[in-house]
C-alpha cells in the first residue's frame, strides 16, 4: 500500500532540496515522489501522515559502529544497536570488523551478516578486518570478502603500523576497488596513552597521546596513497595539523575522504574532569583549538563526514581506574541530536551537517541511502528541530550506558523513524 | 595537652585527603602546625595516645613499599586506632577481583579511614566515591602523594624555618613521579621558587604551567638552591627507552659533591626513597649529615601522618 508523509520540510542535500512538501513511498517502500507536488488535493485515496511542519530528512548513515556480535553480545546485540539506532534517526550502520572472532575471513563474515538478517532491523554494512585478527602483517583477502558483501576495510581500533604492508595494502586493494579505511595513529607513539598529551594529562598524572601519532600516520598514508590512488578513507581526525596536512594533500588533487567523531567536534580534553572514564575515547578528547579547526574542516570540505564511533562497553570495562578502563563511548543514539548542537550554537549550517550524516557517508561507502532520490529505499528520519531533551543514563537504548554526554540539555530530536517505507520508531 | 586542643580556628572541609589540589593554604598550614606536636611526642619514650581509640584504620597498598606502609601504621598504631594491613598479593584481587569489589567488601567491614596505594592515577579518587569512610591517598600512580608532600614541606620548615622565598629544585624522573607534582603544589603553593630538572625525555608536557620553571641542565636548575629533592629513576612505569644508559644518566643528572656545588652552600638534600645509590645520587652524598636530610624525612612523615588521620577523624565524628 502506497503511503505519502505530508506537511514537512524536507532537507536532502544531496538533491539539493530544502523545501516543504510530502514524500510518496511506493508498495515496496521505496521513494516515489517527493515534494511540493506531494500533497492532500493531489493524493485521492492514498494513506497520508500529517508530519505537522517536522523536518523530513533522509534515514542517517553512522559510519563508524562497534557491534557486539559476535563475541561481545554482553555489551551490544544487534537487537539493541538497532533500538537504539533507529531512535536516533539512523538507519544504516556501518560496523567495525573488531569483533571476536575478528571478522577477517568470509566465514565469519558470512556468520555475522547472517545473525544480521535475523537480528537486526537496522542496515547493516560490515567491514571486515585490512590483516588477519588486525594483527598487521598479513592481508586479508579483499576480493573474496567483498564479493560477499564487506563493503570496506579497517583495523578499526589500531593503525598498521608496518610501511611494508601499508604499501602492499594499497598497491594490492586498488586490484579489488577495496575501500582502504585507516584509524589514523600511531600504535608506538600512542602506546600506553590515554589521553590528550598536555596540561590535564601531567595534571593527571595519566601518559598522554600525542598528536603526532595522527601527523604521522596520515603523512605516511598520503604518500603512499599518492602512488596507488586507491580508495582510502581516514577514519578519525582529532587535530589541528592533521586538517593541515589533508588540505595540503587535497590541494595537490589527491583523492580520498575523511570523517570524525561527534565527541571530537562536540567535547574537548577539560570534559575528563575528575578521571571520568566514558570520556577515555580513541582518538582522545583534545584541545578546544582542535575542537574548533575540525569544525572549520567541516566547512571547508576537508571533513566529508561525521560518525558517532559508538562503542558500547559494559560497567565491568568503564568502573575501574582510568589507566584500566576500555576506550570509547556508546553514541549512536545521539549522534544526529548531538550533532544539531553545532546548528544550535551557529558552528554548523542545518545542511552541511546533514550532509555530512546521508549524502557524504552513501557515497564514500558506496551505500544506497543517504538521499530521498525516486527509486531510493524509504529510509526517513523525521526530526522535531527544537525539541528539548536530556540525556539521561535511564533512557538509553544501547545495551552498555556508556554515554560521553550524560545528563547533557540537547536541541532536536527524532520523532519517527521509517526504515523501507515501514515507521520502525515513533516517539 | 596540647596535643588533644584542635585549633577550630581553620575548618578542614575535606572528608578524604587525596591530593594537595585540593587543599588551601590556611588547611596545609593546619596540618603542619599539627603535626609538630606529634614530632615532639614521637621522640618521647611514651608515644601512645588514644585519639583514635575504638577507630578501624585499613592500609591497603596495591604497590610494594616499605616506609609509607610503616609510616601509616605506626601513625594509626600510635594514636590508638586499630591498624590492619592488607596484603594485596595474596589477596583475591590477584584473581580478578576489581577496585571497586575490594572497596565494597572493605567498606562492609566498617572501617573509618582507608589509605589507599595504587599503580593507577586516579585510583584513591575512585575508591572514595565508592566507600563511606575517609580516604587517605598513599601514592596514586603518577597523580600525587600529598602526605609525603606534607612531610617533605614540614622537613624543609624545620631545618631552614621558613619555605617562603627558599629555591626549591627537584631533580629527576619529574614525569613519572607524583611525589614531584605533589611537592610542586605545595611548595609554590607556600611561597616557594620550585624547579625541576630532568632530561626533556622526562619532563612531562606543558608543566611549567603548574608555576615551576624546568631545566634540562642541572648546573643552571640547582644555581642558587636552597633544597635539592632528588627523585628515584621508576623504571617500573617506563615503557621503552628514556635515557639511553644509567651510567650517561649519572654523569648529567645524578647529583654528586660535583654538581651539589652549583647551589647555595647550605643547601639541603632530600629524597623521598628507595633511592638508587650510583644512579640519581652519589651514595656518600646521600649519608652526608652536613648536607642530606632524607632520614628527618622519615621522622616527619610520621608525624605528619599521625596529624592527617586525626585531622580527619574530627572532621567525620
Amino acid at each position: 500500500m502506497k503511503e505519502a508523509l505530508i506537511n514537512c520540510r524536507i532537507i536532502d542535500p544531496k538533491n539539493n532540496i530544502d523545501e516543504q512538501g510530502g514524500i510518496l513511498i511506493n508498495e515496496n517502500g521505496f521513494i516515489e515522489e517527493i515534494g511540493k507536488k506531494v500533497n492532500k488535493e493531489n493524493l485521492g485515496q492514498i494513506k497520508t501522515t500529517d508530519l505537522k511542519n517536522k523536518i523530513a530528512i533522509p534515514g542517517i548513515i553512522d559510519s563508524r559502529v562497534f557491534v557486539g556480535e559476535p563475541g561481545y553480545e554482553y555489551k551490544e546485540n544487534f537487537r539493541t544497536l538497532s533500538e537504539a539506532a533507529l531512535s536516533g534517526g539512523v538507519t544504516s550502520a556501518v560496523t567495525m570488523p573488531n569483533t571476536n572472532p575478528i571478522i577477517d575471513n568470509v566465514s565469519t563474515l558470512d556468520f555475522m551478516i547472517g545473525r544480521a538478517k535475523e537480528k537486526s532491523t537496522l542496515k547493516i554494512y560490515p567491514l571486515a578486518s585490512l590483516t588477519r585478527n588486525t594483527d598487521g602483517s598479513d592481508i586479508t583477502e579483499f576480493g573474496l570478502l567483498k564479493m560477499r558483501g564487506a563493503i570496506g576495510f579497517t583495523d578499526g581500533t589500531k593503525s598498521i603500523e608496518n610501511n611494508n604492508v601499508m604499501d602492499k595494502i594499497f598497491n594490492y586493494g586498488k586490484n579489488q576497488d577495496a575501500l582502504i579505511i585507516q584509524f589514523p595513529q600511531d600504535n608506538q607513539l600512542s602506546k600506553n596513552g590515554l589521553i590528550n598529551s598536555g596540561l590535564i594529562a601531567t595534571r593527571l598524572g595519566l601518559k598522554g597521546i600525542p598528536a603526532s601519532a595522527e601527523h604521522i600516520l596520515i603523512e605516511r598514508d598520503l604518500r603512499l596513497l599518492n602512488q596507488y590512488q586507491s580508495r582510502y578513507h581516514i577514519a578519525t581526525l582529532s587535530s589541528k595539523e592533521s586538517l593541515n596536512i589533508i588540505k595540503e594533500w587535497k590541494s595537490k588533487n589527491l583523492k580520498f575522504s575523511t570523517g570524525v567523531s561527534i565527541n571530537n567536534l562536540s567535547l574537548n580534553e577539560n570534559d575528563i574532569g575528575d578521571f571520568r572514564t566514558f570520556l577515555k575515547l580513541s582518538p582522545p578528547l583534545r584541545t578546544e583549538d582542535d575542537r574548533l579547526s575540525l569544525i572549520e574542516g567541516i566547512k571547508n570540505n576537508l571533513v566529508d563526514v561525521i560518525a558517532s564511533d559508538h562503542k558500547p562497553e559494559d560497567e565491568e570495562s568503564k568502573r575501574i581506574t582510568f589507566d584500566q578502563a576500555a576506550f570509547g563511548a556508546c553514541g549512536i543514539e545521539t549522534l544526529l541530536s548531538l550533532s544539531l548542537e553545532l546548528y544550535h550554537n551557529k558552528s554548523l549550517p542545518l545542511k552541511k551537517i546533514i550532509q555530512c550524516l546521508t549524502e557524504n557517508p552513501a557515497k564514500i561507502f558506496n551505500i544506497k541511502a543517504g538521499s530521498l532520490d525516486k527509486g531510493y529505499p524509504a529510509d526517513i528520519a523525521v526530526l522535531d528541530l527544537d525539541k528539548p531533551w536530556v540525556v539521561k543514563k535511564e533512557n538509553i537504548k544501547s545495551k552498555s550506558k556508556n554515554t560521553s554526554i550524560e545528563n547533557k540539555k540537547l536541541q532536536g530530536k527524532v520523532t519517527r523513524t521509517y526504515l523501507n517505507g515501514k515507521l520502525v520508531f515513533e516517539e | 595537652m596540647a596535643l588533644l586542643k584542635s585549633k577550630q580556628a581553620v575548618k578542614f572541609n575535606h572528608k578524604h585527603l587525596l591530593g594537595i589540589q585540593d587543599l588551601s593554604i590556611p588547611e596545609i598550614n593546619y596540618i603542619l602546625d599539627e603535626s609538630l606536636a606529634f614530632v615532639e611526642l614521637n621522640r618521647k619514650s611514651s608515644k601512645k595516645l588514644d585519639i583514635l581509640k575504638g577507630k578501624t584504620q585499613i592500609n591497603l597498598f596495591f604497590e610494594n613499599s616499605t616506609r609509607t606502609l610503616s609510616s601509616f601504621e605506626l601513625a594509626g598504631k600510635r594514636l590508638g586506632a586499630d591498624v590492619m594491613n592488607m596484603n594485596v598479593l595474596n589477596s583475591s584481587i590477584k584473581k580478578g577481583e576489581t577496585l571497586i569489589d575490594t572497596a565494597m567488601t572493605l567498606n562492609a567491614m566498617h572501617p573509618d579511614i582507608l589509605v589507599i596505594r595504587h599503580q593507577d592515577s586516579g585510583a584513591a579518587n575512585l575508591l572514595s566515591q565508592k566507600v563511606n569512610c575517609s580516604v587517605i591517598n598513599a601514592g596514586d600512580g603518577k597523580r600525587e602523594h600529598p602526605t609525603q608532600a606534607l612531610l617533605d614541606a614540614m622537613t624543609i620548615k624545620s631545618k631552614k624555618g621558613k619555605i617562603e622565598g627558599l629555591v626549591i629544585t627537584i631533580c629527576g624522573d619529574i614525569m613519572h613521579s607524583r611525589v614531584a607534582r605533589s611537592n610542586i603544589y605545595i611548595l609554590t603553593m607556600l611561597g616557594a621558587e620550585v624547579r625541576v630538572v630532568a632530561p626533556s625525555t622526562l619532563m612531562p608536557k606543558n608543566i611549567e604551567q603548574l608555576g615551576v620553571k624546568a631545566y634540562t641542565d642541572m648546573e643552571q636548575g640547582l644555581k642558587n638552591s636552597d633544597i635539592i629533592m632528588m627523585l628515584r629513576m621508576q623504571t617500573e612505569r617506563m615503557d621503552g627507552s628514556y635515557v639511553p644508559s644509567t651510567r650517561e644518566y649519572y654523569e648529567f643528572f645524578a647529583l654528586d659533591y660535583k654538581k651539589i656545588k652549583f647551589a647555595k652552600d647550605d643547601a639541603l638534600i632530600m629524597h623521598p626513597g628507595p633511592m638508587n645509590r650510583g644512579v640519581e645520587i652519589d651514595a656518600n652524598l646521600a649519608d652526608d649529615i652536613n648536607r642530606s636530610i632524607i632520614i628527618q624525612q622519615v621522622e616527619m612523615g610520621v608525624a605528619v601522618r599521625m596529624a592527617c588521620l586525626k585531622i580527619l577523624m574530627e572532621n567525620n565524628s
